[in-house]
């Protein structure tokens, strides 16, 4: 006997087919509204106009293959359309490294692959004494680095192997390329944010000397623009020192963008400082800490562990910056590509150079952006609303 | 190229009292150290430029190269030291750099009121016009009320103002700071004629998506010497530079290339002996060896073979010899007798 009555639910009937799927994902976020649906189609529209001959550019009719500038021409001379990637081939060891003495260059890449090798234990989770060895790393590895870079033995002019020898002193004047990018960004990095941080406590310190020093300080670097600064370090310095002394033109470049971006820093991490409630700081005297184990310890570490993302800012603000060098002579990563530009068996392919220019620093910002989202996760504690 | 700067030229009425202390002993300085040091252009293709090796090559850097062979005999002993337009003179005047080898044009400003003394002219430049061949323009005479692209901040764009004032023609600008953005310009037809020195001109021709389609108009509306130039009161060091690039004018007028020098040196000519060091003490003259003039046409080579390897038809740049032949071929280039 079969019960005419239904006992227990059907299944739940399927929802409309236009709410689920692409289709109904689109709907919903695409063409919600009819404001919606003008701006995706507008959208949709700008994609198709700029997407398909940039890629016809860059990929489908650019030219991979060939060795001269020949190679991108067509015979009556004229560019043919797509980008002649075989400049960037050729041209490949000037952009990474400048000028630098071409039968030195494996220095360059040994001091690239020692970063590498240094750095690595550190991704170790439970390295033991890892705090000892980071110190250690950051404060012997740019020693070794300058001396990868530099060489050790400085020959006298008229001793033939001063143009031999794998060990012979480079001046900094031919370091170049991503290398001399890469090198100024680091070291403006790492030098910038304790002097940062040290201004910014300074500047909320109540000696007066010292919190007059530290406004007058950033307010300073902060007043004038980088170029300014750099232009200053090597056009009118010489001039106030006494002949014959040549201060080293890196060196000037250095300490401009260090001490420049140093004055960023302090007011990023002074934003941290007074994100900390006063509590902390009693807190902290209450146990008795002292004003150093007091920063160090209680707030410095939540301070900073708000502002990643301003610091990271300021970094990749800095890292764009170092192309400025190009106006006192010297040829980081765009310097160099203009070089390229300029070498006579190469004219005409300013763009392929830019453009190559342009994905180089693109990848080194989104990675220093990733780096610092993976940062603000590990170290979240509860801060963060999502 | 030539962007005026006030900066510099105040910077270096400051410095130019210092530099007195030096004067006279910069030829010594450069024995002593070794190496000469020589202020080039930042990158000017044909001019002075590094390859992807490195290395630098061009027309100014040869003039470099010649006064390394001649103090030392040896072309590898320059350091070439890139310098900004708006660095240059202070470069030179603080002593960073010997000289300055840098397509710098002779004015009397810079001669007079910076303090430089220019050893002579290695290039007879002058400001020039390219137009698209669909204008149908054959003279410059013939671009009234034309739109012109051009740099800003250089004596190129005054020299333009007075052409047109002088020949009472309209015109409009369209000015920008980097000579790659005017060529750009000029390409996407933004405007109807290119100006930029004769030097450039060529060179920028080749870079445009369809040279042949432009023509470079014959006329030169100014005149832009560029040479050498040192701090003034040091005149030997000044000799020097200017007797390095004397030579390699003489080795061209008398036949004596990096190729045959070696056989001129037995030549019974008396002015190839004397050059060559085979007759008087010409060398000791300025301080240096005898073999000065030998190894600077050995090494470099003379002023023809330095300007078909880098500036000449033959290369991109396509320059032809026009004012810069020999005053015997019908230009300017003249050299003083070395006796």
């Amino acid at each position: 006997m079969t019960t005419a009555v239904e006992t227990g639910n059907k299944a739940d009937l399927p929802p409309p087919a236009s709410t689920v799927g692409v289709v109904g994902w689109m709907r919903e976020n695409l063409f919600s509204s009819w404001r919606s649906t003008v701006l995706t189609l507008l959208a949709v529209y700008l994609l198709y106009v700029a997407i398909p001959p940039l890629l016809q550019w860059t990929v489908f009719d650019a030219i991979w293959t060939g060795n001269e500038a020949k190679d991108c021409k067509l015979p009556d001379g004229s560019a043919k359309d797509g980008a002649c990637w075989i400049f960037i081939k050729a041209w490949i060891g000037g952009f990474m490294y400048g000028l630098y003495p071409y039968d030195l260059r494996w220095r360059v890449d040994v001091a690239a692959v020692l970063v590498l090798l240094m750095f690595a234990p550190l991704a170790v989770k439970r390295l033991p004494f890892k705090n000892i060895y980071g110190v250690a790393v950051i404060l012997l590895y740019p020693v070794v680095a300058y001396f990868m870079f530099r060489g050790f033995i400085d020959f006298p002019l008229s001793d033939p192997q001063s143009t031999t020898h794998p060990w012979r002193v480079v001046e900094t004047s031919k370091w170049g390329g991503l290398a001399l990018t890469l090198l100024i960004a680091s070291v403006g990095i790492i030098a910038s944010l304790p002097l940062g941080i040290l201004l910014a406590l300074g500047r909320r310190s109540h000696m007066p000397i010292v919190s007059t020093f530290s406004v007058l300080f950033i307010e300073l670097w902060r007043g004038v623009p980088l170029i300014t600064v750099l232009f200053m370090s090597s056009v009118m310095l010489p001039l106030f020192l006494p002949e014959g002394v040549n201060f080293d033109k890196l060196l000037r470049a250095l300490i401009g963008v260090t001490l420049f971006s140093s004055a960023y820093m302090a007011e990023v991490v002074r934003g941290g400082l007074q994100a900390i409630p006063k509590g902390q700081y009693e807190a902290a005297m209450a146990l008795g800490l002292n004003f150093v184990r007091m920063m160090a310890l209680i707030v410095m570490p939540q301070a900073l562990r708000y502002v990643i993302p301003s610091i990271v800012n300021t970094f990749i603000g800095l890292f764009k910056d170092t192309t400025l060098v190009a106006i006192i002579g010297m040829f980081d990563l765009l310097g160099a590509i203009q070089l390229g530009n300029a070498d006579p068996k190469w004219l005409g392919f300013g763009m392929e150079g830019y453009v190559f220019a342009a994905a180089l620093y693109f990848v080194f910002c989104f990675s220093m952006s990733r780096y610092s989202q993976h940062l603000e996760r590990k170290l979240h504690t509860g801060h963060k609303k999502r | 190229m030539k962007k005026i700067s006030l900066i510099a030229a105040g910077a270096a009425l400051i410095a130019l009292t210092a530099s007195g202390a030096q004067a006279q002993q910069t030829l010594d300085a450069v024995k002593k150290r070794g190496q000469v040091i020589c202020g080039v252009s930042q990158s000017l293709p044909g001019f002075a430029n590094p390859d992807a090796q490195g290395n630098w090559a061009g027309f100014d850097v040869d003039m470099c190269k010649a006064v390394a062979a001649a103090i030392f005999g040896d072309v590898k002993r320059v350091k070439f030291v890139p310098t900004t337009a708006k660095e240059r003179f202070t470069a030179l005047q603080s002593g960073e750099v010997d000289f300055l080898a840098r397509n710098t044009t002779w004015t009397m400003s810079r001669d007079v009121q910076l303090g430089f003394d220019f050893v002579g002219v290695n290039f007879y430049d002058g400001q020039g016009f390219m137009v698209p061949k669909k204008l149908g323009v054959k003279t410059a005479k013939e671009l009234k009320g034309a739109t012109v692209c051009t740099q800003t901040g250089t004596t190129t764009e005054q020299n333009l103002a007075d052409f047109f004032r002088a020949n009472k023609m309209e015109y409009k600008v369209v000015a920008f700071e980097k000579n790659d953005e005017v060529l750009a310009a000029y390409d996407s037809g933004r405007c109807d004629v290119f100006t930029t020195d004769r030097s450039g001109l060529a060179a920028d021709r080749t870079k445009l998506k369809s040279p042949n389609d432009h023509l470079i108009l014959p006329d030169v509306i100014s005149k832009e010497p560029l040479g050498p130039l040192v701090r003034h009161g040091d005149n030997n060091w000044g000799d020097v530079i200017r007797w390095s690039f004397f030579v390699m004018v003489n080795a061209e007028e008398l036949g004596v290339t990096s190729a045959n020098v070696d056989q001129m040196k037995s030549s019974a000519n008396p002015e190839i002996k004397r050059m060559l060091g085979g007759e008087g003490d010409f060398g000791k003259m300025l301080g240096l060896d005898n073999a000065w003039a030998y190894n600077i046409i050995k090494m470099v080579g003379n002023y023809a073979e330095s300007y078909e390897k880098n500036v000449g038809p033959k290369t991109p740049l396509g320059l032809e010899r026009g004012v810069n032949a020999l005053w015997s071929a019908g230009g300017l280039q003249y050299a003083p007798p070395i006796r």
